[in-house]
């Protein structure tokens, strides 16, 4: 099993974020980076799956800042086998242009599987994945949440409205993997320092510029301040009204 | 769910580790978030140490993590093994114990005073967490004056005989293996003290939960008794000698606590932070209130100073520089801190304080215990005077 993942560094889902002074990005500055937590998925199930075959390889490619190089020793801690920096300034804004990139890297070597996250954290796009798969002309599945090989078939389940999608693929193929794939492994403490011992290669990139540019970042206006109506039954005839006149959400 | 513990860097300390110290870091602390936070409450009250965390810290590696990996361990450096204590310690001190019984006073002192085949036969097995060891040197009379020890081996010609009793024994009757610091000469001859590897199913040996403690509640500890207990003559861990071989360990262990320290003292800050901006009393945030600002403030300065010691203390320690003083000294300082700010954090949280659901009232009376054990905050006190002066107050 050959195996590439693409992952992607972005802020800790817990830091808080703030705008920078350009009104369209973020200041980084005491922003915690880690593994995009959907591309855990990717990189744990790559594992398993090599884990399984008993012999293969797992690379990591990752399109960022030189920072991203402490991301991909995330996944090489974890257990993968060499990554690939795509060396950028700054990631592209258009998914399309992070997607030819990928690709043109990927297309200089055969895989039996190509991994993504379902999406990154950060600008929620989820288009980079599907958009490597069409540029290499090869069969994807997106949000995979369960997933099955036989040789060179595949089986993906993916969680669609009100139901479950079962998808059948030939290998090699593109998935992006979602939450309940599996329970991604910490890494061990043998294997982080292990990972800066493996291999990995920084290639600069310049990707186009794209048909999208950001024009402003605005935080989401802030909640107004809750009330509590009163407590116990007797407050919920109090509560309707409200929902009902003031809110008007009944 | 509860958010993700985010640690506490006033003074940009996070830059005086390296990436892979700062991985650990950041590997252990999510997974005492994922892994301890969620049942520690729940242990603690019912006095029971959660044997559960036990695979999942051997597969992670804690154990003995700064222990050379042809034994099975880590091989890290003495700030890395720093940075787990503190993040088991924040999500409780008998957690930290637990492993720093089992790298600090077991895994080490045969690592150090044990011959190859004790090291292979013992070492990889403790590390992937199948063996739990105990360390048996306190004495129901000898605590702080371990030299006065009455626990006796003596040799005879098919192997030795031990008799004794030993209190206050971490993982006591959770271990399948015990370090015995016994006398193998007259009992005026500390000198004579030596180490023993003794297989808890050993005939006459014993181990008796110590009941109604009211402080690490979630850890077993235990008093042990040996009644003419034999083990081969290759129980003996043949580099040991005198009373310096077991305070070796001790300096091990009570390196690991002054970071731990540093861990419970962030978890009781961050609570309090947390507690300061949401509580509201006359109509404002308690945060907002001067005395409470005092009480952050001071908490947020101890903590600053006492990661600052802990960093230096490491490198030392790697560099081969670190003196068993220095280490008092950081012991002293951080859990003497750590104890203060668990206070002041369970009278800001008011009478929510008292309760298992917060964290501080646990870490308080745990850290009340961890400022006696591993030599009290008064001996050190002494062991610094003596430095200082070159007087010693012992005697």
């Amino acid at each position: 099993m050959k195996i590439a993942v693409c992952i992607k560094r972005v802020p800790d889902s817990e830091t808080r974020v703030k705008i920078a002074a350009d009104g369209k990005s973020l200041d980084e500055a005491g922003v915690k980076f880690v593994l995009n937590p959907y591309d855990e998925f990717a990189v744990e199930e790559a594992l398993r799956r090599k884990e399984q075959a008993g012999a293969g390889e797992v690379a990591v490619f990752c399109l960022g800042p030189a920072a991203a190089q402490e991301t991909i020793r995330t996944a090489l801690a974890m257990g993968a086998d060499r990554g690939v920096l795509l060396s950028v300034d700054k990631i592209p804004a258009d998914p399309l242009e992070s997607a030819k990139v990928l690709a043109a890297e990927l297309k200089s070597s055969s895989w039996d599987l190509i991994l993504f996250g379902r999406m990154a954290i950060d600008d929620y796009n989820t288009q980079v994945g599907t958009l490597v798969a069409e540029l290499l002309d090869l069969p994807c599945v997106s949000a995979v949440s369960h997933l099955d090989i036989e040789g060179a078939k595949g089986v993906a389940e993916r969680e669609i409205e009100g139901g479950i999608e079962v998808v059948d693929f030939p290998l090699p193929a593109v998935l992006t993997t979602d939450k309940g794939l599996n329970e991604p492994r910490y890494p061990a403490l043998k294997g982080i320092m292990a990972a800066k011992k493996k291999p990995l290669d920084i290639k600069p990139v310049q990707p186009g510029t794209g048909t999208l540019e950001i024009a402003a970042l605005t935080p989401p206006p802030a909640r107004k301040e809750g009330r509590i109506v009163g407590e116990g039954a007797g407050a919920v005839g109090e509560l309707v009204r409200l929902l009902r006149e003031e809110a008007k959400v009944l | 769910m509860a958010s993700k513990f985010q640690g506490v860097d006033f003074y940009q300390t996070d830059g005086l580790l390296s990436e892979e110290e700062r991985a650990i870091r950041d590997t252990v602390r999510e997974w005492a978030d994922d892994n301890v936070i969620p049942v520690i409450g729940e242990a603690y009250v019912a006095g029971k140490f959660p044997m559960q965390l036990v695979p999942g810290m051997a597969e992670l590696g804690l154990f003995g993590a700064n222990l050379p990996e042809e034994y099975g361990c880590a091989g890290l450096n003495n700030v890395a093994y720093g940075l787990i204590m503190q993040e088991l310690e924040r999500g409780d001190s008998g957690v930290r114990s637990f492993a720093s019984v089992q790298g600090a006073l077991v895994m080490y002192p045969i690592y150090a005073f044990g011959s190859e085949e004790q090291r292979k036969k013992w070492l990889p097995q403790m590390a992937s967490g199948k063996v739990i060891g105990c360390f048996g040197l306190t004495e129901p009379d000898y605590g702080s004056n371990p030299a006065g020890m009455i626990t006796v081996a003596k040799d005879t010609k098919d192997g030795w005989v031990l008799n004794g009793a030993k209190m206050w024994i971490t993982n006591g009757s959770t271990a399948q293996v015990a370090v015995v610091w016994a006398k193998t000469g007259a009992l005026d001859e500390p000198e004579s003290i030596r180490g023993f590897i003794v297989p808890t199913d050993t005939k006459g040996f014993s181990a008796k939960d110590q009941k109604g403690k009211l402080s690490l509640r979630a850890s077993d500890t235990s008093e042990l008794v040996l009644q003419d207990v034999h083990v081969p003559k290759d129980a003996i861990l043949p580099k040991s000698g005198g009373l310096k071989s077991p305070l070796m360990c001790l300096t091990a262990a009570r390196y690991g606590i002054a970071w731990g320290a540093v861990g419970a003292a962030m978890a009781c800050y961050d609570e309090a932070v947390s507690y300061a901006k949401q509580r509201v009393m006359f109509d404002k945030p308690i945060g907002g209130f001067q005395l409470q600002q005092a009480r952050l403030a001071d908490m947020l300065t101890e903590i600053t100073k006492a990661q600052l010691l802990c960093v230096q203390l490491g490198r030392l320690k790697d560099e081969g520089k670190s003196t068993p003083q220095q280490v008092s000294l950081a012991k002293r300082n951080n859990v003497n801190m750590a104890t203060d700010i668990a206070r002041e954090t369970r009278r800001l949280l008011g009478a929510n304080g008292i309760l298992a659901e917060y964290q501080a009232m646990r870490h308080l009376a745990n850290l009340e215990s961890v400022y006696t054990y591993e030599g009290t905050h008064d001996v050190h006190t002494l062991i610094l005077g003596q430095e200082i002066t070159g007087l010693s107050a012992f005697n």
